[in-house]
């Protein structure tokens, strides 16, 4: 269903929305997974995103999202001067990640590393701004950022759903979709939970408290809704 | 949201209320929100709106390749032509001004996308200026547009790399003559025809980007975009009426699209892409395009 929202915005930096909208949303998805600023950053970027991408500012859209610039933020024209102020350590590969038919023209791989967390995406630009992660850590996956997400890695244990889901339900928040994967039987499970509302910290560190329960973090909403 | 303009128009017609209020109506049942936040939101991509008319009148302006900027300004203060001091050039000011800050990585409001945000603001904000016109209805209109966008993406499409330029700045130029045409105090009906006469002058628009940049032709795509729709708004307020209807138009353009070579859909594989100016400009331009500029 279309929304004159949707229609209507998002209010961006330009020029495209594919291009440095969604790039900067596919960053912001990616500093979510180590929970801050990433400290290091690989950035390979596939197809248009390789082809078209430094006229598009993708990269400085992609650089603004890891440091937490949203795409309506002006600060995204200048993020590469920011990004050497601070510091910050993010090298640009120009690569083919697959097939035409198999990967998406505007796709981007990006590792990240803060502290003593490191973390690998693959995620594409889908138009008007839209994105999709397809892959985190090696797990195939499906994350719109349409909505506050929770991603975790847990043990595959019995009840594992089950007790995420009540404690969630006892924070008072609401799961719109839960998703389960696993490289193979008894292997470490990936969750990606949507929640209606924005999860605290204090719903993450009771994730992370459970044995089972080897990484989790919050990923903010990045779509415009 | 409406799928069909059509049986918006017959709602509205019904009721014997505007467009703007079935549009938000339908989009506070689906989404939930107030009516007054979602207002809100539209009042803030006007703000915005206005932002990007104003900054893009910088005679300085460039994009990161340098390839387009500071026309907007040449409008204010180059030599006349026969349409000097009037809301027309004004508004063809206002397409270049949005479109420029585009290129430059400046703030707008993508309506309905980037490449073809500075149609919508250029038509409304113009002609709200001339006469005199009050935010509030600014606001209904831009709800209006959406309306019909949101119609548009349902039937056809609102991506150059699948429907052409038709389906981005045609699109625009259907969306901001509906929305005007409310604004000036047209019936529903002649919303709907304003938006027919738009998009067909648009039918078989190709996306041809330089480069693949939304730069050239798109800003002045946006400009000859607002121009139909200031003619399609001029034509529906006369009563005249176009007889294919507007949901059939929009149907076509997505037709059209589907059947249009990929060259000549955001690919820069052809059209004004693929002539001897056209890559030998792009590819001086984007060896130009160095890391810190901008």
């Amino acid at each position: 269903m279309v929304s004159l929202l949707d229609i209507i915005g998002p209010v961006m930096v330009g020029p495209s929305s594919s291009h440095t909208a969604g790039a900067c949303r596919l960053g912001l998805l990616a500093r979510g997974l180590v929970g801050g600023t990433p400290q290091t950053a690989r950035v390979e970027l596939h197809g248009s995103f390789a082809r078209t991408g430094e006229g598009h500012g993708t990269d400085k859209a992609i650089v603004g999202g890891l440091m937490g610039f949203r795409p309506d933020d002006e600060r995204l024209r200048t993020s590469l001067d920011i990004m050497e102020r601070e510091g910050l350590d993010y090298v640009f590969e120009k690569t083919t990640l697959g097939d035409d038919s198999a990967v998406h023209p505007n796709t981007v791989r990006i590792t990240v590393t803060r502290n003593d967390r490191t973390a690998v995406m693959q995620g594409s630009s889908l138009g008007a701004g839209r994105v999709l992660v397809t892959e985190i850590d090696g797990y195939p996956v499906e994350v719109t950022g349409n909505l506050h997400t929770i991603v975790l890695v847990a043990e595959d244990v019995k009840g594992s759903v089950a007790r995420i889901a009540t404690l969630l339900a006892d924070a008072e928040l609401n799961i719109a979709t839960l998703r389960l994967t696993r490289k193979q039987r008894g292997g470490d499970a990936f969750m990606v939970i949507e929640i209606d509302e924005q999860p605290g910290e204090a719903v993450r560190d009771t994730i992370r408290a459970l044995s089972w329960v080897r990484w989790a973090f919050r990923l903010d909403k990045v779509g415009s809704a | 949201m409406y799928k069909s303009l059509a049986e918006a128009i017959r709602d509205a017609e019904a009721r014997g209320v505007s467009l703007s209020t079935v549009a938000l109506e339908a989009e506070s049942a689906d989404g939930g929100r107030s009516i007054a936040d979602i207002r809100h939101a539209l009042s803030r991509a006007l703000t915005v709106m206005r932002g990007a008319i104003t900054q893009g009148q910088d005679p300085d302006l460039r994009s990161a390749s340098g390839l387009v900027g500071g026309d907007a300004a040449k409008l204010i203060s180059g030599p006349a032509g026969p349409l000097a001091g009037t809301l027309f050039r004004d508004v063809l000011m206002r397409a270049l001004a949005v479109q420029e800050v585009n290129a430059a990585m400046g703030v707008i409001v993508a309506a309905p996308t980037a490449g073809g945000a500075g149609v919508l603001p250029a038509v409304l904000t113009g002609i709200a200026l001339a006469r005199n016109i009050p935010d509030e209805k600014v606001i209904d209109a831009l709800a209006t547009a959406g309306l019909i966008g949101a119609v548009v993406a349902e039937r056809a499409s609102l991506s150059g790399a699948e429907g052409g330029c038709q389906a981005e700045t045609g699109a625009a130029a259907g969306m901001a003559a509906g929305a005007a045409v409310e604004m000036l105090g047209g019936t529903p009906t002649q919303c709907g025809h304003a938006t027919a006469l738009a998009q067909q002058g648009t039918l078989g628009l190709v996306c041809d980007p330089l480069g693949g940049l939304v730069e050239l032709p798109c800003v002045f795509r946006n400009a000859t975009g607002a121009a139909i729709a200031l003619a399609a708004i001029e034509m529906a307020m006369a009563g005249i009426t176009f007889a294919i209807p507007a949901d059939e138009v929009i149907d076509t353009m997505g037709e059209i699209g589907k059947e249009m070579d990929v060259r000549y859909r955001e690919t820069a594989g052809g059209g004004l892409a693929a002539t001897p100016t056209g890559r030998r400009l792009a590819k001086e331009r984007l060896v130009q395009i160095k890391r810190s500029d901008g």
